[in-house]
């Protein structure tokens, strides 16, 4: 088996394939996020380094958008989209039930790893409302019981494996 | 440009169509978002595989970007006839392949039945939806396979690009631009033309030209179904620009929720290499353009210009005052171009079919089309494209076949969180830039979301200023704690703690943040609070007053209750309810605890009788 890579050296080709230029710094933090999921302490300090950069810029940009993490995500995001055609047709009901269903906060995660719920400013699938998008796929015109039926089914699957 | 290079460029584009555009017998399936969450991929799948069984393999399949309804997807349109079917399963293939692929017969459980008349309607321009649209940039999308630029080709691709290369001049372009009176479609209605002259005219190199496609308006989804179904338009467009300019570098910026358009994107942006339309010497005419993509980050005020530029120079997308204009220095400092998507878009349309032409689509001060986003609360959603000064009770009742569940109509909201809420009485309102500012809205990007009365309106102000207060970048004191503070004073409203004097004060509030913000995010902040307590006053004040939800939207002001003459005591209510507040035996009337109960709906949605009501 081969050694996994560690995040600095990791990091550190992420931050050379963008040429080592300031203006980057939010597409390296975009490599980051997708790489590990969150971006690591130890991540941010290495591109800051690596990239020439002050620590805090790297720092405020990471803070700044919405799509970046500090923390980890767990294995499932559940991201419930709040725009205006979606709230209309109910999506903070929706809101509610993942909530009390999966115990956690928009911007939270689950004890067990699995699940993290997130809240999106529109994903612009508005014709579809309420949507609820989990990892990369769409789910269109949910109801509460979808949502049980969704959460149970990633469950199972879980379980299984 | 000399003679010779205005044959070379024909040559090339000459070349390029001997192989150009889908043949004659296809099916156009529609691949966007919306078709997608339908499962319109396992059709085209299971198409493409029962062509193959049954030989048919000559019949070309294109997976297109957006077709508009979205309302049926998956939707297909079938060519040569163009037959029209919706809601198409994988189990309707193999016969789809055999009766019409094969025999040229229709399906009609397949075709649209409209919804009055019964009658079965066969092509997408016989559909009420579509009847009254004129779809001359949107309406592409159809004959296009977006990974293939041929497609693009055989609709006169790239024409509008070599005409500009090799018979016009940069001045000619502009003026070309400005004679069709091309307003910005991205929100403010700026004329194009305006800034291309300001930035052809200002001193700085290098120039850039950009393509806003940070498309954050909750509600629009319009720019994305272009990045998507049809990026060429968009490349040409900017190429176009960046000719008449003098700019040879270029951006795409893309909301990071998108990623199918940036797949896209770059994809087109490849291809447009690949043929000599975009890169070094285009077309060998020595001209040259480079177009890269940025994702953003999810931040909506990364939509406004200088937080735009900011954020594709790597820093946080913060505004800065606008006393030095873009077109003299945007992009690192540098005389640079935005427009919106759609804008470009109508870019090769301009040059291809004429100024004049142009404008004689429109408005007195708003010319061509408009793509809008017809959602919520209506029956016929989806994107459609209408000329400018089409009313809106054309748009919601004509093509979006009225409001769901025969309710009745309350607003339409326009223009996203800058925008405001129309009411009934002015349905009449023809729909262009000029008009919509008028009434306290305004146009936005094009979304168009349509409430019923169950939506309350006082609901829907605080809706947009909770999300304007997590989407102020807090670089100034009024947005960052003006808006806060109004959303606060929202929320007691809406929970049953207003005063007498919310109103008045929200409506100070509101020139205080509008005056006292740099950028467009904050000094149209308050529009949807004004709109809403210009047209529903009476519904703020049936909330602080008689703490009274007229809609049965507002949580803390309204009670659920069960009818006992339709509740059959089936015991399914029982079961959803999370918080255990409704209790009785089986096969008797059920009741409900207001004290446990959390408003979540999850009874009203899951009882088959109507006997959950809401008071």
């Amino acid at each position: 088996m081969t050694k996994p890579i560690s995040v600095a050296t990791k990091t550190r080709q992420i931050v050379k394939k963008y040429g080592n230029t300031k203006s980057a710094v939010i597409a390296v933090l975009q490599d980051l996020q997708e790489t590990f999921n969150y971006l690591p302490k130890e991540a941010l300090k290495t591109a800051a380094k690596a990239m020439n950069v002050p620590m805090s810029r790297i720092y405020e940009a990471a803070t700044f958008y919405t799509a970046f993490s500090l923390e980890p995500r767990g294995k499932h995001v559940v991201k419930i989209c709040k725009g205006t055609a979606c709230h209309v047709r109910g999506a903070a009901i929706l809101q509610d039930r993942f909530e009390t269903t999966l115990g956690i906060k928009p911007g939270g995660t689950t004890k067990d790893g699995l699940f993290s719920l997130e809240t999106v400013n529109c994903v612009g699938a508005c014709a579809l409302g309420p949507v609820v998008v989990i990892n990369t796929e769409y789910h269109g015109q949910v109801t509460i019981n979808k949502v049980d039926k969704i959460i149970k089914k990633i469950n199972k699957e879980e379980g299984a494996q | 440009m000399s003679g010779n290079t205005d044959k070379q460029s024909h040559a090339i584009l000459d070349n390029l169509s001997l192989y150009y555009g889908p043949k004659k017998k296809f099916v156009a399936i529609c691949a966007g978002t919306g078709c997608r969450a339908y499962g319109s991929l396992k059709v085209k799948d299971a198409l493409q595989a029962e062509l193959k069984k049954q030989n048919m393999t000559y019949v070309d399949v294109l997976a297109t970007g957006c077709l508009g309804f979205c309302e049926k997807g998956p939707m297909m349109i079938i060519h040569p006839d163009k037959y029209f079917y919706h809601s198409v399963k994988e189990s309707d293939i193999p016969e789809i392949v055999e009766k019409t692929i094969g025999k040229g017969e229709v399906i009609s459980r397949l075709l649209y039945r409209h919804p009055e008349t019964q009658k079965t309607l066969f092509r997408e321009e016989d559909l009420p939806f579509y009847k009254k649209q004129l779809r001359v940039v949107f309406g592409k999308n159809g004959m296009i396979d977006p990974s293939r630029i041929e497609d693009y080709f055989a609709i006169d691709g790239y024409q509008a690009l070599a005409k500009v290369l090799s018979e016009m001049t940069p001045e000619q372009v502009i003026s070309e631009v400005k004679k069709a009176g091309l307003r910005g479609r991205g929100g403010g209605g700026f004329p194009a033309a305006v800034k291309w002259e300001g930035v052809r005219k200002a001193a700085g190199e290098p120039k850039y030209v950009i393509a806003n496609g940070d498309e954050g308006d909750p509600g629009a989804y319009m720019d994305r179904s272009l990045m998507e179904g049809n990026p060429h338009s968009v490349i040409e467009g900017m190429i176009i620009g960046a000719y008449a300019v003098g700019s040879n570098h270029g951006y795409i910026y893309v909301r990071n929720e998108y990623p199918l358009a940036v797949e896209n994107l770059s994809k087109a942006i490849q291809a447009a290499k690949d043929n000599g339309l975009l890169g070094e010497n285009i077309l060998g005419t020595g001209f040259s353009f480079d177009i890269q993509i940025n994702k953003g980050a999810g931040a909506f005020v990364c939509g406004e210009s200088s937080a735009l530029f900011a954020s594709i120079e790597g820093r946080a997308g913060e505004p800065r005052a606008k006393y030095v204009h873009a077109v003299d220095r945007g992009l690192y400092d540098k005389p640079t171009v935005l427009n919106n998507v759609e804008t470009w878009a109508n870019v090769p349309l301009i040059i291809n079919k004429g100024a004049d032409w142009f404008a004689s689509i429109g408005t007195e001060g708003s010319k061509g089309t408009k793509i809008f986003s017809l959602v919520g609360k209506i029956n016929n959603t989806g994107l459609i494209e209408v000329p400018m000064g089409t009313t809106l009770y054309e748009i919601i009742y004509d093509m979006g076949g009225g409001i769901t569940g025969g309710r009745k109509f309350k607003a339409v909201q326009t223009g996203g969180p800058s925008g405001g809420c129309i009411p009934e009485s002015l349905l009449d309102l023809p729909v262009d830039f000029d008009r919509l500012y008028d009434v306290g809205s305004m146009m936005g990007s094009g979304g168009m979301i349509v409430m019923d009365d169950t939506s309350c309106m006082v609901d829907v102000a605080r809706y947009f200023l909770e999300f304007l207060k997590e989407e102020s970048c807090g670089k100034c004191v009024p947005c960052r704690e003006g808006v806060r503070r109004m959303s606060e004073i929202l929320e007691d409203i809406c929970a049953g703690r207003g005063r007498e004097g919310d109103i008045e004060l929200l409506e100070t509030m509101s020139t205080a943040v509008a005056d006292g913000s740099l950028c467009a995010l904050g000094g149209s902040a308050p529009n949807p609070v004004l709109s809403t307590i210009r047209y529903f006053r009476e519904e703020y004040e049936a909330h602080i007053r008689d703490h009274r939800c007229p809609a049965g939207v507002c949580k803390g002001l309204i009670s659920y209750n069960i009818d006992e003459e339709k509740c059959t005591g089936c015991g399914v209510c029982v079961k959803v309810c999370a918080t255990k507040a409704i209790t009785g035996e089986l096969k008797k009337v059920h009741t409900i605890d207001n004290d446990k109960c959390t408003r979540c709906g999850a009874c009203i949605q899951s009882c088959k009788f109507d006997a959950i009501y809401v008071k």
